[in-house]
């Protein structure tokens, strides 16, 4: 049988991993929740913010946390962009296009980022030690990237309450309408958020390139992920989507250390695909 | 202060008003009456520019508003009460009332409007953390009246404030209006309820298909032809 204490090792990684899934489907999940657009290249702004810490890091010795910071503007820049370019437009076309529109900058970055940067996988290394608490080993980099995406979602959270622009973020996704009779316009609303969802994007990536190598197909192995966790919390529920990060990432953790690291990820989906057909709308119900 | 010249507006290839022409003074309290269809609620939604009219002006303190978008005709000094109210329902009551101060000059003042809301509506600061969906139909509308005093208006547009709501609660809320109405706004209430707007305005149109066929004052038309007509409408 399995040694407890890596039980108990699998499940504090689950927990330091569901920090950083969490954050990945917020992001994904509050540009849903208001705009109604699912962008499905949403991971690859991810890799293409890691790749941005990759650079400064590596090639202009700029410093880690200095880096970091700058991947988070790219990722807001990257927002806004996908948003006026690719969103925007088609804001009121059938969801089946809004799907494709967004699969196929998906493919482009992916295809792009090879043409530019090859398929070698990079990451940036930090060396930092590996904590022991009782005959449990535990990665202090994941500690301080678990520690840095919860301040990244409480700094959302509170925006999202305490700011008039963040109210006004969630009151848009309830009546368009109405706000704008508030004097607010709903489309610099539905930018802000865009904006807003790809600095998580930014902060995400930045947290990612210390624990793993970005490579152009970084999204593919990160996006499916991401989006089962919006699904299972429900599309558009916040809160859902926070808890679903952390169920899945034990299922992931605890199952790659009982089995194997693939069977984690095999188990974690084939819980999905058992909820979905259980609970449609999500275990914690879709936002009405 | 506030001026309709033959307005035409409507959606897409269906007209709703006919060059209606209309004037509300600073201060006054005027009713829009009329059947169901008559293009009551296109009226208001005209005014503050959730529809842009196809012709005619609408103007307010000699500014002209015809086209200009809903969130910058608010910014003039006008809030429109929706018909439906048009909550944010899975807001709280108090964040209902923040979004009602959005503009930066009403921003500046919100303690002092939220506080005279809540002198109004006591009831509101009672229920301030309660999600908005889960209010009464009264109190809905209640809070639909408050978050549109929060952006510090001086013309208030209440399209069917009654509607919905049980005989009880319509006569408190048009006190409750009477009440808003003597703190010195002016107002233009869209009306169903026939009898009651008439006891609460000055003056009053009667629109039928899209049309004012009759104005004068609330007094000497209560009682009149004006009433049956509204209510029948023929």
């Amino acid at each position: 049988m399995i040694d407890p204490i890596f039980l108990v090792e699998a499940v504090v990684n689950g927990v330091l991993l569901g920090g950083v899934l969490a954050l990945l489907a917020l992001g994904l999940n509050l540009i849903f929740g208001v705009v109604d657009i699912v962008w499905i290249a949403y991971v690859d702004l991810v890799a293409l913010a890691m790749y941005a810490v990759y650079f400064l890091v590596t090639l202009y010795g700029v410093p880690l946390w200095l880096a970091g910071l700058a991947g988070i503007g790219v990722g807001a820049v990257l927002g806004v962009l996908v948003h006026l370019l690719i969103i925007s437009p088609i804001l009121t076309s059938p969801p089946i296009n809004q799907l494709l529109a967004t699969g196929g900058l998906l493919f482009f970055i992916q295809s792009f980022a090879t043409l530019l940067w090859s398929t070698d996988h990079r990451s940036v290394r930090v060396t930092l030690p590996t904590l022991e608490v009782a005959g449990i080993f535990v990665s202090f980099t994941r500690l301080v990237a678990f520690a840095l995406a919860l301040v990244a979602m409480i700094v959302l959270y509170l925006f999202l309450t305490r700011t008039y622009t963040g109210t006004a973020i969630r009151a848009v996704s309830q009546d368009r309408e109405a706000i704008a009779l508030m004097g607010a316009r709903p489309q610099r609303l539905y930018l802000v958020t865009s904006a807003v969802g790809g600095a998580m994007a930014g902060v995400a990536g930045a947290l990612l390139i210390i624990q793993y190598a970005v490579h152009p197909y970084f999204g593919a192995a990160f996006g499916p992920l991401t989006f089962m966790i919006c699904v299972l919390g429900g599309l558009g529920n916040m809160v859902g989507a926070f808890f679903a990060a952390f169920i899945m990432a034990q299922v992931i953790s605890v199952g790659g250390v009982l089995v194997s690291t693939e069977m984690g990820y095999v188990i974690a989906f084939v819980i999905f695909i058992v909820l979905i057909f259980v609970r449609p709308g999500g275990i914690f119900g879709r936002r009405t | 202060m506030l001026e309709l010249a033959d307005v035409t507006a409507g959606y897409g290839a269906f007209t709703a008003l006919w060059g209606v022409s209309l004037r509300v003074a600073a201060g006054e309290a005027v009713a829009v009456v009329g059947p169901n269809g008559a293009g009551k609620t296109t009226l208001l939604r005209t005014v503050s520019g959730l529809v842009a009219p196809r012709s005619g002006h609408v103007r307010f303190e000699g500014a002209e508003l015809a086209g200009r978008p809903a969130y910058e005709v608010v910014a003039h000094g006008i809030a429109h009460v929706p018909e439906g109210r048009r909550l944010f329902p899975q807001l709280t009551v108090a964040e209902n009332l923040k979004m009602g101060a959005y503009l930066p000059a009403a921003r500046a003042r919100f303690r002092e409007s939220l506080e005279r809301v809540y002198t109004l509506f006591p009831v509101l600061a009672e229920r301030q953390g309660q999600r908005a969906g889960s209010l009464s139909g009264g109190e809905q509308q209640m809070l639909a009246v408050g978050r549109a005093l929060m952006s510090r208006p001086r013309l208030i547009l209440l399209d069917e404030p009654s509607m919905g709501l049980a005989p009880v609660m319509v006569l408190r809320l048009f006190d409750l209006i009477r009440r808003v109405r003597e703190e010195g706004y002016t107002i233009l209430v869209v009306e169903q309820n026939v009898r009651q707007v008439l006891k609460l305005v000055d003056r009053a149109y009667l629109l039928e298909v899209g049309r004012i066929k009759m104005e004068g004052r609330a007094a000497d038309l209560a009682e009149q032809d004006f009433v049956r007509k509204a209510y029948v409408g023929l």
